[in-house]
């Protein structure tokens, strides 16, 4: 049945990916369509109240900048917000301000779509910050890097400009995000899933005790969480806790809300190259990585811990240290490899408690950032790894190589050389950096080799702008609030504005005609091309420190 | 040597004060749109169209009390009720969470040499190799209102023994409270403890 399930919800995604993909389309080519009918009142009101009367196509520069400073007006706004919480109102539990560091690190992590969270929920925050400051966030952070994916798609498919980023940012909330997490919210309460303002619920138990049981606006969070590929959870076991995510019904339904926009963009980008083949490569590329890294974490998590295994008990249901009875094994990994695959961060078991096997797949997933990917930026990075691969045929071939009708020059491979290392750079140089200071080596709770993973899990998952932890981690310091700070800012802000100046690059360009020594980029040799580049380029990088952490800590256990 | 395509557009007619009150302005709208307008509509839709599911399914006893969610574990102490899984913060569900051991954590190795040793003592009549693995592990939420059916059932000889009620009358109730998987593909079998103990309280009484 395992296996049949998770066929299943692929299949379910696999149905989604066209409708959804050309209703993309439809939002973002900016022609005329039906949807106009249904939004355009709306939106012209919302341009009205913004002060956007013409709203013309931008130049990269600008479209990043316009970009740039809405994020940092939003990030100002809630870093007020959560240092006076307590004085505001909607907090029925009393919870006062938030420390200044943790603060930083709060407001960057919902800003960069990150979602790591240092802090608890439950105790840490208001109801009024869990809505204004990290709901909002969550919507904005989501479709300001849908934004930035279209611009770069417009780019590299030779439309006249880029388009405006105030237009793009405000249908991305009004025709996709708005409407889909009215919907999701409804579906997940009517399947348990708590709305209320009430306090922190007090019962008598079934054996005389009192349980405090914290509740509150989760449902309109939660949808959004997933859809916006967020992933910070109303709780502190996020997903695993029964109130985010009750029943396997309502994770299949989180399962698909945070894959299913990524999984689409592709299709999106195959009708703007005017070539669906185009979109399809690069979707059977990410599809490809994604079941072999779930076929890892399945088979891992099902053999289960050898150490525990043999102590002589029952252990047919596979590792179930962190994991929830409801989910078992499949609905676990298959949560655990779509939310790293999408950059969501949510998790429903705990990622620290997983086999040394199983734990690589959301390791390598994040290490990649390029399968699916969060809202936009997963197709950004796998077009950009599409560039490279032309680049490196190119070479091999000794022809100027040319990508949809362009040709690749130093320029664009300078900045996509720029975004390909920066990643790499901003998950080892930290990680070796935390080893050398006790303030980094303090925080690890689980000794050994493991421990090693717990820190390049929390660097992975700041630079991926994932937000999923090994949460063993002792991570609410000033050193780590600080240093994953900072991962997380350049790793959501460097790769995407050198990205829209490649596109920007690119679109000035004359195209030239395709001939019949053109190198093709629309068949299954070029999708095999970029996969082999995007593994070869991750295990030159990542491998040894792979083998350090996780492939060390499998051999020693018994 | 701007780019001729954009070039045009970039001698947009609005000054920079003018162009950063549009940011400031945009983003004030969708802080009250996302921010404050969707979760308050969110809930008052919940609230009138969903009212028990939207303020955390709560259960009542025969007397009409609340006694607790039927989506939250409790803590059950007493050897003849039906215990659940191991949780660090022991059912607390003002917060939630595990410790977090990593496969190799010896800390984690040695509270289930532990569980398994207490175990045998409490429950002599059943074999080891047929204690289920999840009942020897820490959920991830800590608050895992669950079990697997096996991991009901291997409790029954015990809570036999304690309260006289027949092994067979026990695993009818089990059996009763079996909940098949979601939409009959999703998900695993399982029990929800709580229900589960009010069911076998109701036979203690009888």
């Amino acid at each position: 049945m395992g296996i049949v399930q998770i066929v299943a919800v692929i299949i379910i995604l696999l149905l989604l990916v066209k409708p959804l993909g050309t209703y993309l389309y439809n939002v973002f080519s900016n022609e005329p369509n039906r949807t106009d009918r249904i939004f355009g009142g709306i939106e012209r009101g919302i341009y009205k109240l913004g002060g956007l009367k013409k709203r013309e196509g931008m130049s990269w520069k600008r479209y990043a900048i316009s970009f740039l400073s809405t994020n940092i007006v939003l990030v100002a706004f809630g870093y007020l917000i959560l240092r006076v919480q307590g004085g505001l109102p909607l907090n029925p539990n009393g919870i006062g301000e938030m420390e200044q560091t943790l603060t930083f690190n709060t407001v960057i992590s919902f800003m960069t779509n990150t979602n790591l969270q240092h802090y608890s929920g439950e105790t840490g925050l208001s109801y009024f910050s869990q809505m204004a400051v990290i709901t909002m966030m969550m919507f904005t952070s989501a479709a300001s890097g849908f934004s930035v994916a279209v611009a770069f798609v417009r780019g590299i498919t030779g439309r006249k400009t880029l388009g405006n980023f105030f237009e793009d940012f405000v249908k991305a909330h009004t025709r996709v995000f708005i409407p889909l997490a009215l919907l999701v919210t409804l579906l997940l309460v009517a399947q348990q899933v708590p709305q209320t303002l009430k306090p922190t619920l007090e019962v008598a138990t079934l054996e005389g005790q009192t349980q405090q049981i914290a509740i509150g606006p989760v449902a309109s969070l939660e949808s959004i969480k997933h859809l916006g590929t967020n992933g910070g959870g109303f709780f502190g076991a996020n997903s695993a806790h029964p109130f985010e995510n009750p029943s396997p019904l309502t994770n299949v339904i989180e399962i698909l809300s945070m894959w299913m926009l990524p999984a689409a963009l592709p299709y999106m980008y195959g009708l703007f190259a005017k070539n669906k083949r185009q979109g399809w490569g690069i979707f059977t590329a990410m599809m490809v990585l994604f079941l072999l890294l779930l076929s890892l974490n399945f088979y891992a998590e099902s053999k289960g811990n050898p150490a525990i295994n043999a102590m002589g008990i029952d252990a047919s249901q596979g590792s179930m240290e962190g994991k929830e009875v409801r989910f078992g094994i499949p609905q676990s990994s298959l949560f655990t490899t779509v939310t790293t695959a999408a950059t969501t961060g949510s998790v429903n078991n705990m990622h620290d408690t997983q086999t040394p096997l199983g734990g690589i797949t959301p390791l390598a997933l994040m290490m990649l950032n390029n399968v699916f990917g969060g809202k936009g930026v997963g197709l950004i990075n796998m077009l950009m790894y599409a560039i490279l691969a032309v680049f490196l045929c190119g070479l091999m071939v000794g022809r100027t190589p040319e990508f949809l009708g362009r040709k690749i020059e130093a320029r664009e491979m300078k900045l996509i050389a720029i975004a390909i290392l920066i990643h790499p750079l901003i998950i080892l140089a930290p990680t070796a950096a935390s080893f050398l200071t006790d303030l980094g080596q303090g925080a690890i709770s689980n000794a050994g080799y493991h421990g090693l993973t717990q820190v390049l899990y929390e660097y992975a998952s700041s630079a991926a702008n994932n937000g999923s932890g090994f949460e063993g981690l002792a991570d609410n310091s000033t050193f780590w609030n600080m240093m994953t700070g900072l991962v997380m800012l350049l790793g959501r802000y460097v790769s995407m504005i050198a990205m829209l100046a490649v596109a920007g690059s690119l679109l000035r360009k004359q195209p030239v005609p395709e001939t019949i020594g053109t190198f093709r980029t629309d068949n299954g040799l070029f999708t095999g091309i970029l996969i082999g580049t995007v593994l070869i380029i991750g295990a030159l990088t990542f491998l040894p420190v792979i083998v350090l952490g996780p492939i060390a800590e499998h051999l020693t256990l018994r | 040597m701007e780019n001729i395509n954009t070039e045009l557009s970039d001698h947009e007619p609005v000054s920079k004060g003018a162009y950063l009150l549009s940011v400031v302005r945009l983003s004030a709208v969708f802080i009250i749109l996302c921010g404050i307008v969707y979760p308050l509509a969110s809930t008052a839709l919940a609230q009138v169209l969903m009212p028990s599911q939207a303020n955390g399914s709560l259960l009542k006893n025969s007397e009409g009390k609340i006694i607790g969610s039927e989506l939250i574990g409790q803590n059950f102490t007493n050897p003849a009720l039906f215990h659940g899984r191991v949780s660090s913060i022991e059912y607390k569900a003002e917060a939630s969470g595990s410790n977090n051991y990593g496969p190799s954590n010896p800390d984690m190795l040695q509270r289930t040499r532990e569980f398994i040793a207490k175990w045998k003592v409490d429950n002599p009549e059943v074999p080891i190799h047929e204690l289920p693995i999840g009942l020897v592990t820490n959920s991830g939420s800590g608050l895992d209102p669950h079990l697997s059916p096996a991991s009901a059932r291997v409790q029954i000889p015990r809570i036999s023994g304690l309260t006289g009620i027949s092994a067979d009358k026990l695993e009818e109730l089990v059996r009763e409270h079996t909940e098949g998987r979601d939409l009959g593909l999703f998900g695993e079998e399982r029990v929800n403890v709580l229900k589960l103990n009010m069911a076998l309280s109701q036979l203690s009484v009888k």
